[in-house]
């Protein structure tokens, strides 16, 4: 099926041309971001924004859609520049229960039948309130390991692209090639298959939870990492960014169609758009309005590629 | 090794120019970064760094002062911003941060790169960076303290606080009990939550009033005082001397009650133009100037025979405001 293959890496080339286009833009704008120290200025915040992005992937693999993940990772912030430092094992309990959370929601919105929207969104309402109360003004401290881990200066690039770069390699040999992984995502693309082939929902829908709690903890930490100090407020915007960051990297909100690497270059993109705009000195009131358009601009370029695709089928 | 060697010359470059006192300063850039912009504070600070900057640009004290002002009010964003900033290679940055801490790694960033830092408002804790702070502890007890002057034997108040849970209403709050407390004759009988809104103010002092027995004065948080003084004449009570916010409904109110019975009051609260301060400060750290990391604002404090004059500059709906010159930031510097 020749057609497919070419359509199925055009999902994975309109991410990555619209990263690398928007690279250059920046490079052209602010030569200055072409060294060690721009590209690390430059994608350092992207890094708690992919992870956060394939947290958000693993709930959009099985239809699901997670309102709480900003509020999640606010309260990951707040535990990592608290009890994690002060206090590890407290910490530690503290992270793995939120991971324990994370896949008993997903337990309730598949057990229940409850639209997983409600449900999270309710959720994101009981993470700030744990975040209030673990840290109940802006403050505390970033574990000392975490502060050097995420300013250690390895060779050649940044800490943050080698990141980057494990993150996507990871996830895509787990979930995309792995015979556990295609089940998983034929929970989202097929579920009564399946079912009939004698998996259990409910069980998928746990792990896929428990792993997008992962990784929202994963960039809670890397998130204080960067900031040294903790805020209940820290990441609410992160909740819309990782569902932006999926879609722009090709991923589709029902069907289990899915690109990790596409997630995590969907991230990148719409990190270095932020800096693009800046560069510009784009009047702040059409700052908003321009990120949506360059949204706008690549899903539009992904529905004439679908075209494509179908009648390529 | 490329970074280190990166690192060293920008370090060796600050350090030049920190020791050539009198440095021209001609060619620095400085840049405004701001988290928000949706109240009439806000918009007087932006229009106030954006007259003295304009002018100082053109004087050629400075090569640029840039503000930037996120799209939205996130911590994350600003830190972005922030980061930015560094790669545009600006000297210095003036920053009004949307998190006292949050923001520390990209100003830590920042200071490593040889950039001035320079915080005010919503200042940030980092050490390297300055800090122009407003004190609003004491502005609360400047409150009573003028109020004891005004009127020896003392009497009841009524306290209007701002947004439940803010560190501004904590701090304002404090310094006025902290006043009572020095200052017995003084009892503070109800407490409302006017959150610095007229409308909310009138309402909450409006249902507390009946329970309360006479008052003598209101000592408010600004931007309430003017609802404090319609809820008092709704309900036929003698109006008591009700301290003033410095916006500009108040002190047309105030205006109009001193020109009909001669009434007596005081206004302050902190002028927008600190922006201005925190740039002249900014500007003289990278002249080479010696300063230290702590500054506080002084407050901008309106009396009776100043009324007059500020009601006239004051924008309706607006605050009243100063700008800092040059020669007040260094009096600002030198400890007042």
């Amino acid at each position: 099926m020749p057609a497919s293959i070419i359509a199925r890496n055009a999902r994975i080339l309109l991410p990555m041309l619209s990263f690398v286009a928007i690279l250059l833009a920046v490079f052209w704008l602010q030569p200055r971001a072409m060294s060690y120290v721009g590209l690390n200025l430059l994608l350092n915040l992207a890094l708690p924004i992919a992870f956060a992005t394939i947290a958000q992937m693993f709930v959009i693999t099985v239809n699901d859609l997670d309102l709480s993940l900003g509020a999640y990772v606010g309260f990951v912030a707040c535990v990592a520049a608290t009890w994690l430092a002060e206090q590890p094992l407290l910490g530690m309990a503290a992270l793995a229960g939120g991971v324990l959370v994370y896949a008993a929601v997903g337990a309730l919105i598949h057990l229940r039948n409850l639209p997983s929207i409600v449900v999270t969104l309710g959720m994101s309402f009981v993470w700030l309130g744990l975040a209030i109360l673990v840290l109940p003004t802006p403050g505390g401290k970033a574990p000392d390991w975490l502060r050097a881990l995420m300013t250690w200066k390895t060779p050649l690039v940044p800490f943050t692209i080698y990141a980057l770069l494990a993150l996507a390699v990871v996830v895509h040999l787990g979930l995309m090639r792995s015979a556990q992984g295609a089940v998983l995502r034929g929970v989202g693309g097929n579920p009564r298959s399946v079912e009939r082939a004698g998996w259990s929902l409910l069980k998928a829908k746990m792990i896929m939870f428990a792993f997008a709690g992962l990784f929202g903890m994963f960039s809670g930490l890397s998130l204080v990492g960067l900031t040294t100090s903790g805020d209940a407020n820290i990441a609410l915007r992160y909740t819309l960014l990782s569902i932006a960051g999926v879609i722009l990297g090709g991923g589709e909100f029902t069907g289990g169609r899915i690109s990790p690497i596409g997630a995590v270059i969907g991230a990148m993109t719409l990190t270095l758009a932020g800096s693009f705009l800046s560069f510009l000195r784009l009047d702040p009131d059409w700052q908003i309005g321009a990120q949506g358009a360059i949204l706008i601009l690549v899903l539009a370029l992904r529905v004439i590629i679908n075209r494509a695709e179908a009648r390529g089928l | 090794m490329n970074t280190i060697v990166h690192r060293a010359i920008l370090a060796t470059g600050f350090i030049l120019a920190a020791t050539a006192s009198q440095a021209d300063t001609s060619d620095k850039r400085i840049a405004l970064s701001n988290n928000y912009a949706g109240n009439s504070w806000r918009q007087a600070m932006l229009k106030s760094w954006d007259k003295v900057t304009r002018k100082a640009v053109e004087d050629k004290i400075v090569a640029a002062a840039d503000a930037f002002t996120t799209a939205e009010n996130q911590v994350t964003e600003q830190a972005a911003q922030i980061q930015n900033m560094i790669l545009q290679g600006y000297n210095a940055i003036v920053v009004n941060a949307a998190s006292p801490d949050a923001l520390n790694g990209a100003v830590k960033e920042a200071c490593d790169a040889g950039i001035v830092v320079v915080s005010f408002d919503g200042i940030v804790t980092e050490p390297c960076a300055w800090r122009i702070a407003v004190d609003f502890k004491q502005m609360g007890k400047d409150e009573v303290l003028y109020l004891a002057k005004k009127m020896p034997e003392g009497g009841n108040l009524l306290e209007i606080r701002g947004l439940a849970g803010v560190f501004v209403d904590d701090e304002i709050s404090k310094g006025i009990h902290e006043g009572v407390a020095e200052n017995p004759q003084f009892k503070i009988v109800g407490s409302v939550h006017g959150d610095w809104a007229q409308d909310v103010a009138q309402k909450a002092v409006a249902g507390v009033l009946p329970s309360l027995p006479e008052i003598k004065a209101v000592v408010t948080q600004g931007g309430d005082g003017y609802g404090a003084a319609q809820a008092f004449k709704a309900a036929n009570r003698p109006t008591p001397l009700i301290i003033m916010g410095n916006r500009q409904d108040e002190l047309a109110w105030w205006k109009e009650q001193k020109d009909a019975n001669g009434y007596e009051t005081m206004s302050v609260s902190i002028a927008p133009g600190v922006s201005t301060l925190a740039f002249w400060v900014a500007q003289q750290i990278l002249d080479g100037k010696d300063v230290p990391k702590d500054l506080t604002v002084p407050f901008l404090r309106i009396d009776q025979d100043t009324l007059e004059a500020n009601l006239e500059t004051t924008e309706k709906g607006g605050v009243a405001n100063t700008e800092y010159s040059l020669e007040d930031a260094q009096k600002v510097i030198g400890g007042m």
